[in-house]
């Protein structure tokens, strides 16, 4: 356990060097952070909560927007100042939209579960469960750090604490230094070049060091996951898509079975989509209808249909 | 516990347990799929907070840039999976995951 007196040290000097230098104070004293803390615990709590609470999805997507926000000042008081930053932009930003989007999209505003669930006690027995992870989780990954020596701040009382209880104590370094002078190891020891700057910086400097090849392996994963969003997206039936003028579905009756012509649509009386007029289409006449009847090449796009390539076949049906 | 002591760092762990047993609950007892995914995404900012709280205790700030690696994966996950849910849901009408209970249509 000499490795924790020496990080204690080290981190004494590094701490009265940063205050010479006067880098700390941007992360405020902890009284700041003691108030913001339980200020913001209990609203993150609460929303976390009312996510999986409420009916309304809309309304479970809006606290859980709440609940990033809350994240984000939670990163900031924990001296991460990017990741405060990236989480509203990406998380309460993109993501958000996104489940909004496809809530709107789909139109799924209600709950979707009617009736009773089909395992019995599923309620009662995941309550359980969570309850237990929660003691388990708490047990193995807080409970080491829950007393006050393990509190990060320049204080006199955390201090002695830490000094009081020497060899047993489980201090918090801190991340002054690492934000202000480079990475440390687990010693507490600078590992990096010293690039100067803040927290931006300093991540900075990993990512496009240390850790550049899982950051080129990550653009990887975000082309992936582009690729299979649209493949995942697209309409399995292109004919229907392609010849689509405008017709919308019936309300809750799926696209496939609209398009098979399996859908209230055909019983109420309806012309599916694809038997539409010649006269009535703008485009004149229809040659996707004759790709499918198979008498002619498939096309992509009607504007590469040129005169010189379509077949004899066409021409009348274009008229 | 009096303000000027700070706030211990297991607190911040402690409520990150909290929010990812939260989120569990949410994924095995919410049956509308768009509700499961945001619990997913609960349960991996709980564990992105631990990441930066061992990463403040540990004066280090590698914890950070695994945290942002998380949130890369994360922005991935949801986009594949929404795609996957409007999938379904053009599929079967709807987005109850026990409907979800058959390979085929």
């Amino acid at each position: 356990m000499t490795t924790v007196l020496a990080q204690i040290v080290w981190a004494q000097t590094v701490l009265a060097q940063a205050v010479d230098a006067e880098v700390v104070g941007a992360t405020g004293s902890g009284a700041a952070e003691f108030w913001v803390f339980w200020i913001m615990a209990p609203l993150s709590l609460a929303a976390a909560v009312a996510v999986v609470v409420l009916k309304n999805p809309v309304h479970a997507a809006l606290m859980l927007v709440l609940n990033f926000f809350t994240f984000a000042v939670f990163y900031a008081i924990l001296q991460g100042q990017f990741l405060a930053t990236i989480q509203i932009i990406v998380y309460a930003g993109a993501i958000m939209i996104l489940f909004l989007f496809v809530l709107m999209l789909l139109g799924v505003d209600q709950d979707a579960a009617t009736g009773p669930s089909r395992l019995k006690g599923q309620r009662i027995a995941a309550i359980l469960m969570g309850s237990a992870l929660f003691i388990a989780l708490t047990a193995a990954v807080a409970g080491p750090f829950m007393g006050t020596d393990s509190a990060c701040n320049t204080s006199e009382p955390v201090l002695s604490e830490i000094i009081d209880q020497g060899e047993q104590a489980r201090p918090c370094l801190g991340l002054e230094a690492a934000n202000a002078d480079g990475s440390t190891d687990a010693e507490g020891f600078s590992t990096a070049e010293d690039v100067g700057g803040g927290n931006v910086e300093q991540i900075g400097f990993l990512l496009f060091g240390k850790y550049v090849w899982p950051f080129e392996v990550t653009s990887v994963l975000l082309v992936v996951a582009a690729i299979g969003a649209m493949v995942l997206g697209k309409r399995k039936d292109n004919l229907a898509d392609l010849t689509d003028v405008g017709v919308a579905d019936p309300p809750g009756v799926p696209h496939e079975l609209v398009v098979a012509g399996r859908g209230p649509a055909l019983e109420a009386g309806q012309p599916p989509v694809d038997d539409e007029s010649p006269g009535d289409d703008p485009i004149g006449g229809d040659p996707f209808t004759d790709v499918a009847a198979g008498q002619g090449p498939v096309r992509d796009d009607p504007l590469d249909d040129g005169p010189l390539d379509t077949p004899p076949g066409d021409e009348g049906s274009r008229q | 516990m009096s303000p000027e002591a700070g706030i211990p760092a297991g607190y911040y762990l402690l409520l990150a347990a909290a929010l990812f047993s939260i989120g569990v609950v949410g994924v095995l007892v919410r049956r509308n799929m768009i509700v499961i995914f945001m619990c997913i995404e609960l349960m991996l900012n709980a564990v992105n907070l631990t990441f930066v709280a061992f990463s403040r205790i540990n004066g280090n700030l590698e914890g950070q840039v695994l945290s942002f690696f998380v949130m890369v994966v994360a922005a991935a996950e949801v986009t594949v999976g929404l795609a996957l849910v409007v999938n379904l849901f053009r599929l079967r009408a709807s987005i109850d995951a026990d409907d979800a209970d058959r390979l085929k249509l």
